[in-house]
Formats: C-alpha cells, structure tokens, sequence
C-alpha cells in the first residue's frame, strides 16, 4: 500500500501541479488543456464511441498485420533452423533488407494499398517479420538433438517432424517472439494512423491535435497507453500460466 | 584453412543469391508483371540512386536527417545513462520513480509526436526533442536493469576492500551495466532513426523522411525505392558503427 502510495506520488504531483498553473491562469488552457478537462474528454469520448470504433480499427490494423508477420516469420524461421544451409545462402538477402525503418514503407504501401486496413497490415506485418524469424531460428537451433534423433528414428516425415517435435519445443520461445511482436504492432499501427492512414486511435490523435483539442489529444494518448499496457500485461500472464518460468530468460538476450 | 574456404564460399554463394532475387526483380518489372506505378525495375532505382547523389538537394536531405538524429539520440544516450544510473543504483529513487517509468513505457513513442507538434510547432527543434524524448525511454529503462542488477557477491568485496562510493559505481556497478546498457543504446538508435522519418514526414520539413513522401505522392516509385534503399543503408550503417564500438568496449568480457 505505502510502496503504491509512493510510486503514485510523482504522476500525482505532476498532474496536481499542471491543474494548479492552468488554474491561476500560468499556463494557456488552450494549448496545453489541464488534468480535470483530459479526464472529462477521456470519459467523453467513450461515451460518443469514438473510442471503441478508433481502437476496433487500430486493432484490426494491428492484429491482421500481426497474424501474417509472425506466421510468415515463423515459417522462414523453422525452414532457416532446420537447415543451415539455406540459412546460410539467404544471410546477404535478410541482412539487406531487415535495416530498412518500417515506417519507410509507409509511402510504398500507401502508393500500393491506399488508405485501408491492407496498408496498415502490410506495415505491421513487415515489422512483426523480423522478431519472429530470429527468435524461431535461434528457438529451432537450440532444440535438444535428442529429440531430433527420436523423429528420425521415428522415421516421420518433414511435416510430421515439425508439427510433432519441432513446434512443441520451440513453443515457448516463439511465444515470447510473439508477445515482443504483439507490442511492435500496436506501436507500428498507430504510427501509420499517425503518418498515412485516416483511421484508428492514431488519426484520432492528429484530428484532436489539429483541432487544437489538447483535451482530446490527451485522452486518447492515456488511452493508447492503457490499452498497449493491459496487451502486454494480459499477454504476460498468459505466457506465464502456459509456459510458467520456460522462455523467460530470452528477455535478457 | 579449411574454415575460412568455408566462410567465404557461403558468402559467395549468398551474394549470388542476392544477385539472384535482383535478377528475378530486374524480369518481372520489366515483364511488368505488377504495375511499374509501384513496381520498377531494379536497374532504374539504382540509375535514381545514383543520379540524386549527384545533387546536392540529396546531401542536404540526408545531413539534416543525419545530424537530428545524431543529436538526439546523444542527448539521449547521455541523459539516459546518467539518469538510469542514478535510479539504478538508489533503491529509494526506485519506488518512487520505477512505477512512472512502468506508466510511460507502453506509450507508442510516435504518439507523442502530436503533443510536441502542438507545443513546439513545426520545426527542427520539435523534430529532435522528440527523437530525444523517444530515444530516451530504452537506454533509462535498461540502464537502470543493469544497475540494479549488480551481483550482490561483487558489492561485499567492494565493503570489504574500503572502496569509496565513487569507485564502487565506476568499477563495479558501470562495467556490469555495461552489456545492458549497450543493448538500450541498440534500441534507442533504431527508435531514432525511425522517429526522424515520420517526425520528418509529419512536419515536412527537410530530410530523407520527407524525401520519401514526395517520392510517393507525386508517383516518382524509383525515387520512392531509391530514398527506402538509403534509409536500409543509414540504419544497417549506423547499427554497425555502433556493434562495432560495443565490441570495443565490451572487449574485456569472456564471450
């Protein structure tokens, strides 16, 4: 109780002293906005609904995007651990493009998408690429060579390897991969509403901003913030629950 | 002998590879297989490339986008290592300050961008402050990891050798927050460079950021790949440089 009342001091002094300059009038309400007034717009805007529909979208955004990086990621990432050899003759190829910024792409997708979902997806998915095809690789390299030895003496086939032996012990680590990514999404979809796409908690911002509604504004960042940490929390936890203390210490490399 | 045969070979063979996929690149966009309005040959962006590092207009985009980038991620890395020492290594600093911290880190650094927009305007200094203020959060958080996970084994020696607090933190505390430290200045470089492309891109000032957009929207897609193809370059350039230096730094540990 005492470590939260401690930890909640500074945000409290903070917000109190922002609340206090606005109120004798230190600071302009009008471009700054004051504490009472954001919470006010945080409340309001989910009762006219543009939150829910602006973060359904960014969601949609964030998820598909999501679902295709990190399966493609996945898929190179178990053909790239299984053999180093390909691995090897793709090293110049990965190596080239995986430095490009994502949010470098934003102008090639928009020219090729549009505004849309699909432009969002393409940026996120992109970006979820990445993290997957290193940590399946690695997660795939250090699997027990035991284990491969049973498959082959099993004799099962390439699919019924990877399905049966390959994925389940690569699981937790790949899990991990996906968390890491899960947040690069969030991240990577609102960047693209902020920069290109006109929808989603991002163009929210920049329409609050431009309106010079700083009340608005930074409602939906408390908001964009709330949601990416209940994500990852929520996520953590779920991590923990299946795989308890296994794939953990991938955090620190 | 045999190993280094080894090495090279498979980078030969990876760069054919490459070479391979340019070719593939090269036949199907001058099949025109997918519209060239998004899609042009390989050949042409490198011609683009090459031309716009003719021009001046070129290097003055990228020295901009370059010297934002350096100086808010210095700024950064400064203040980040500074402060994350600080909060590290004081337990009482910790409770107070570690639960912010929690509370800013899930924020999306771009979504800040708006904030510093409607207080600093459009400008360069508004483009820094918030490479600076993006940059800041990985290089803090994990400094402070590595300080506050100093192996308590190495601090009794340090009682029992009378050392002073000064030399406790430089040579104990700082060498073992090193690794972790690097691994922030890692993150925060590539948050830099991304944050100076859509700042750029936002406020339209100079920079390859902008570059790109204009690239786009006016349909020129070989300046489009040629500017993605500098940025590629800037961060794999500036990811190394600093790969190279942690090596340096970090000679002294066992690997």
């Amino acid at each position: 109780m005492m470590r939260l009342f401690k930890g909640l001091m500074i945000p409290g002094c903070v917000l109190g002293l922002w609340q206090w300059l606005v109120m004798i009038q230190y600071v302009k309400s009008e471009s700054l906005s004051y504490p009472s007034a954001i919470a006010a717009a945080a409340i309001g805007v989910i009762q006219d609904g543009t939150l829910l529909v602006a973060a359904a979208q960014t969601f949609s955004g964030a998820f598909s995007g999501w679902l295709v990086g990190a399966t493609l990621g996945i898929v190179v990432g178990i053909a790239f651990g299984l053999s180093q050899t390909l691995s090897r003759l793709m090293k110049i190829t990965v190596e080239t493009v995986r430095p490009i910024p994502s949010v470098a792409l934003i102008p090639l997708a928009l020219l090729i998408y549009g505004y849309g979902v699909l432009l969002e997806t393409s940026v996120v998915a992109f970006s979820c690429f990445w993290p997957l095809l290193i940590v399946t690789e690695s997660a795939v390299r250090g699997i027990e060579p035991r284990l491969i030895e049973v498959s082959r003496m099993l004799n099962f086939n390439l699919f019924d390897r990877v399905i049966k032996i390959i994925l389940p012990a690569a699981l937790p680590r790949i899990f991990v991969g996906m968390r890491l990514a899960a947040a690069v999404a969030l991240v990577v979809s609102v960047t693209v509403e902020i920069t290109a796409n006109p929808m989603g908690l991002g163009y929210a911002l920049i329409v609050a901003q431009e309106s010079m509604r700083a009340d608005r504004m930074f409602a939906f960042i408390g908001w964009i913030g709330l949601i990416g940490w209940s994500l990852n929390t929520a996520l953590l936890n779920i991590q923990y629950r299946w795989f308890g203390k296994m794939g953990f210490w991938e955090e620190q490399v | 002998m045999s190993q280094l045969d080894n090495r090279s070979r498979s980078w030969f063979f990876s760069i054919l590879v490459f070479l391979g996929f340019l070719g593939l690149w090269q036949v199907v966009a001058t099949a025109e297989l997918i519209s060239p309005v998004f899609f042009p040959a390989p050949q042409k962006c490198f011609v683009t490339l090459y031309e716009q590092m003719n021009q001046p207009e070129f290097w003055q985009a990228f020295s901009q986008t370059i010297s934002r980038m350096i100086v808010g991620f210095s700024i950064a890395a400064f203040c980040g290592v500074t402060l994350g020492a600080i909060i590290g290594l004081s337990s009482r600093a910790r409770t107070y300050i570690e639960p912010t911290l929690e509370l800013i880190r899930p924020l999306p650094a771009s979504a800040i961008i708006p904030v510093f927009i409607l207080l600093m305007g459009l400008n360069d200094s508004m483009i820094v402050a918030v490479i600076l203020f993006s940059s800041l959060w990985p290089v803090l958080l994990n400094t402070v990891h590595g300080f506050k996970t100093v192996e308590p084994r190495l601090l009794e020696v340090a009682q029992i050798l009378h050392l002073s607090q000064m030399e406790v933190i430089f040579k104990i505390a700082l060498p073992n927050a090193m690794a972790d430290i690097f691994a922030g200045l890692r993150l925060s470089l590539t948050v830099s460079l991304i944050l100076a492309v859509v700042a750029e891109m936002l406020a339209g000032t100079t920079g390859l950021g902008q570059n790109i957009t204009l690239a786009a929207r006016s349909f020129r897609s070989a300046d489009l790949y040629a500017g993605i193809m500098v940025l590629g370059a800037v961060g794999y350039i500036t990811n190394t440089a600093l790969a190279k230096v942690e090596r340096h730094v970090l000679r002294w540990r066992a690997v």
